[in-house]
């Protein structure tokens, strides 16, 4: 690796702060997230979880702190081939197949025709959508559009993947299958951030940081914040540090 | 006194593809009914049906006692809509989302004032009258969403995945106020993925693939779709040790549930030490494991994971 600062973090956040009006989105968020490493941001709605997200991959002109991904700018050019975004509102092309829209993104990204067509084998295999490689993604039912714009984030896997609430409105099995997926691009390496409003998955990342009025209230392994709580679930967990950080 | 709503052989077919195939049920007044499937079973197809927007290719249905395909006005006066994307108008203040809702169905003057005003009391937003309904913290809104679809005080409400991507706290608040209003006599029909949330539900039924496969009260379902012991293991290295240990004899599935793993065995072969033991030969470290009584999610997965993957 000839890239700065191969050894850092793979992703600072480093005292953040946004205003929006009168409103403090974020108000000196620090976190940090290694490479190999699966952060899950949980909170409650307005918690500032996808500023956040949007302040990491560069979309948030901050009004204080700073951001940094693989030791850079996160706006900066080199930074845009490594890192991976998953907003909550994706934009798939709807009038296009699955695979037009995966070929799209794969020219997006320069991707190698070879190379391509290697990782969208193995994203479709995964994602199991490859029967439905022909079908319109307006004709997707919701967990498969989000798998489809999830394969779409992954294939020019991405150093860093920031994903926000990749999960919502997919059910429970379709969800188990995108986690397996996460788990094995962590194993190669990737740093991702997720945002989730499932407690069971935020219990299945490395670390979890718990955002509230754009702060962390607790960060932690899982099992050792339940642990520390005395909580019966992680849920209760929550439920309790989110209405003693209202308090 | 006949049923909330009934469904007879109800069938939808969009070209050559069945999205809902000769469905029936009834649900009873008062009941919290929870309609679960995987994304793309149909049910947002059904719900469609019932509220009178979408025509069944086949079959019939009641609501509140009216044909959903010959009483179409009569029907839409009798429920109330909660869509996934709930429709508010972000820009206008909440009162004026209720008065908009209110005025659809036919309230004016003092009597929409009045039902607004019970309303925002019941959802927790009396005070909130004038703020800008897209300044709400989405779990508001979301209550702001069902007091509109209340307005005109529905004997029935169709709510579909109301609760998507609202936080642990809301979803508690915003489920206190369906089981009251069940409570008060309205016919509750959910949908929802969080499947702690169904266990509310006083029945549910299961749609895999356009079909419905399992109708019963959450209790039931776990008899008869979970026979088997459930072992909740939790430790270090699970993850790793997970595929190992799927071959041990009288292991059926394997699933993570948080940072635990749900273990369905066949209660002859294996108990809870005999879980943990074999956990251990596959490599997982500093394991504990005891029988656990089955959850919703383990009959979903048995249901509709039946694939090899979530399901046995």
């Amino acid at each position: 690796m000839t890239e700065p600062a191969a050894a850092g973090p793979a992703l600072e956040a480093i005292g953040l702060e946004k205003r929006f009006g009168a409103a403090r989105a974020l108000a000196g968020l620090t976190f940090r997230v290694g490479r190999g490493e699966l952060y899950g941001l949980v909170g409650a709605d307005g918690a500032g979880k996808t500023t956040a997200i949007r302040a990491l991959t560069g979309l948030v002109a901050l009004d204080g702190g700073e951001a940094r991904v693989l030791g850079m700018d996160p706006a900066s050019p080199r930074v845009r081939e490594r890192i991976g975004l998953m907003p909550q509102q994706y934009a798939l092309y709807r009038d296009l197949t699955v695979e037009e829209n995966l070929h799209f993104f794969s020219r997006l990204a320069a991707l190698p025709r070879a190379a391509y067509r290697a990782r969208k084998e193995r994203l479709l295999g995964i994602t199991r959508l490859a029967r439905f490689e022909g079908r319109r993604a307006d004709q997707l039912s919701g967990g498969m559009y989000k798998k489809l714009a999830l394969a779409c984030a992954l294939l020019h896997e991405p150093e860093v993947l920031l994903l926000d609430e990749p999960t919502n409105g997919v059910d429970p099995v379709s969800r188990r299958e995108l986690w397996e997926l996460l788990y094995e691009f962590v194993q190669a390496g990737m740093a991702i951030v997720i945002s989730t409003p499932y407690m069971d998955e935020a219990e299945r990342c490395s670390r979890v940081g718990l955002v509230h009025g754009g702060r962390l209230l607790l960060e932690g392994r899982p099992q050792e914040l339940l642990a520390a709580s005395g909580q019966p679930s992680f849920e209760e967990l929550f439920v309790h540090a989110v209405r003693e950080g209202r308090a | 006194m006949s049923a909330a709503i009934e469904a007879r052989e109800l069938t939808r077919r969009f070209g050559a593809f069945t999205a809902v195939d000769r469905v029936s049920f009834e649900v009873e007044r008062g009941e919290i009914f929870g309609y679960l499937g995987a994304n793309g079973a149909g049910k947002s197809t059904t719900i469609r049906m019932l509220i009178g927007l979408v025509a069944p290719s086949a079959g019939a249905a009641t609501v509140a006692g009216h044909d959903v395909a010959t009483a179409r006005e009569a029907v839409k006066a009798s429920i109330g809509y909660m869509s996934q994307k709930f429709s508010l108008y972000l820009d206008l203040p909440v009162i004026e989302n209720l008065a908009f809702f209110g005025a659809a169905y036919g309230l004016e003057g003092k009597a929409l004032r009045r039902r607004a005003a019970e309303l925002l009391e019941r959802v927790g937003l009396a005070g909130s009258e004038d703020q800008t309904t897209g300044d709400l913290p989405g779990g508001l809104r979301q209550r702001l969403a069902l007091a509109s679809a209340l307005m005109h005080a529905p004997p029935v409400v169709f709510l579909d995945e109301p609760t998507a991507g609202v936080d642990p706290v809301a979803r508690r608040a915003f489920w206190d106020l369906i089981r009251e209003l069940a409570a008060a006599g309205t016919t509750v029909f959910v949908t929802t993925h969080y499947l702690d949330e169904a266990e509310y539900c006083r029945r549910i039924g299961l749609m895999v693939d356009g079909r419905l496969v399992a109708l019963d009260t959450p209790a039931g379902l776990k008899r008869t779709w979970v026979p088997d012991r459930v072992v909740v293991a939790r430790g270090s290295r699970l993850g790793a040790a997970e595929r190992a240990f799927r071959a041990t004899p009288g292991v059926r599935a394997v699933a993570p549930f948080g940072a635990a793993l749900h273990v369905r065995v066949d209660p002859a072969a294996l108990d809870a030490a005999g879980v943990a033991a074999a956990l251990a030969r596959a490599g997982a470290v500093d394991v504990h494991a005891e029988d656990a009584a089955p959850s919703l999610e383990d009959v979903f997965l048995a249901v509709v994971g039946a694939d090899g993957r979530g399901g046995a």
